[in-house]
């Protein structure tokens, strides 16, 4: 019930409207009740509406408005990326992404795939059944 | 960010006559949402306090002032006068943003909400960046925090794009964090 993800400085959270749509950002400083002043090493230090991000678990150790350099070093230390691609949200992104931008011959590998992986379970299903009714 | 209100330093005087070679040259730093109206707002404001108008006077120059550190928190400071249905009065506003634009654009939206205010009946006296000790109101203040903490209470899931969005949804939304 109480609240676990809070917006606080070093706070990682996911943009999930606008123009850096799906980007990670790290809450730099809070400008007021609705606004933040966010910062990612790929994108000019900016403001943007807590409406338009995802607040995630991960948590980084900086202070107040940090300069680029120190940002990059605590995101470096904090293992951020790792974190994020091994947790179940960033690899649901992951899988997500690789589904959009397959091509026909890559849907076609899947659909030999999925039907393959079928008949294996359907063949352990079939020898289960005989057990039981046997 | 775009901003509606940008920030004009104008430059004018009356024009020179036989008794008066080298009238004196004023300089004025408004706010307006193009030059064309900057350029007017300016003659407004020298009619009031010199006796010059447009037809004899001069524009010298107009720049747009743009802000110098965009990235980093300030809390503003804004006096300004403003007209309403009873009279005229003065008031002194606080704002945080990272521009002075987006704290005018505040003030704007601000007096037009809270006070019933249109832009036409506002005059800004002045504008200072203040520092953090020197704020007035407690709704800038309650931000001097360098350990602030707070949970987003509602949380509305959007769709990514307008594009994407439905008049009619199947299920009522789930706010709950």
């Amino acid at each position: 019930m109480p609240f676990k993800r809070y917006v606080e400085i070093g706070r990682i959270a996911l943009v999930n409207y606008g123009k850096d749509y799906g980007k990670l950002v790290v809450i730099v400083d809070v400008i007021d009740q609705n606004r933040a002043l966010v910062d990612a090493p790929d994108m000019v230090r900016g403001q943007i509406n807590f409406k338009r991000l995802t607040l995630t678990d991960i948590k980084i150790d900086i202070k107040r408005v940090p300069n680029k350099k120190t940002l990059v070093a605590a995101l470096e230390a904090a293992d951020v990326k790792n974190k994020w691609e091994s947790s179940s949200w960033g690899r649901k992104l992951i899988v997500q992404k690789k589904r959009a931008s397959l091509n026909d011959f890559d849907r076609f590998k899947i659909m030999l795939a999925k039907i393959k992986k079928a008949g294996v379970v359907r063949q352990e299903l079939a020898k289960l059944k005989k057990e039981t009714t046997a | 960010m775009s901003y509606k209100y940008h920030q004009f330093q104008v430059v004018g005087r009356g024009l020179p006559t036989e008794t008066d070679e080298q009238p004196k040259i004023y300089r004025m730093k408004l706010w307006a949402t193009n030059e064309v109206r900057a350029k007017s707002k300016f003659w407004y404001y020298l009619r009031k306090l010199k006796k010059v108008k447009k037809s004899n006077g001069q524009m010298l120059a107009i720049n747009e002032i743009f802000e110098k550190n965009p990235t980093t928190i300030k809390n503003y400071g804004i006096w300004l006068r403003y007209q309403s249905r009873t009279g005229y009065h003065n008031m002194y506003k606080e704002y945080r943003d990272t521009t002075l634009n987006g704290g005018i654009e505040q003030m704007y939206t601000e007096m037009a909400s809270r006070h019933r205010v249109r832009h036409h009946c506002i005059q800004v006296i002045k504008t200072a960046t203040i520092p953090a000790k020197l704020c007035k109101r407690e709704s800038t203040k309650q931000f001097h925090n360098s350990k602030i903490k707070f949970p987003l209470v509602f949380k509305k899931v959007r769709p990514p794009t307008r594009k994407l969005k439905t008049t009619y949804k199947a299920s009522r939304p789930n706010l709950f964090v």
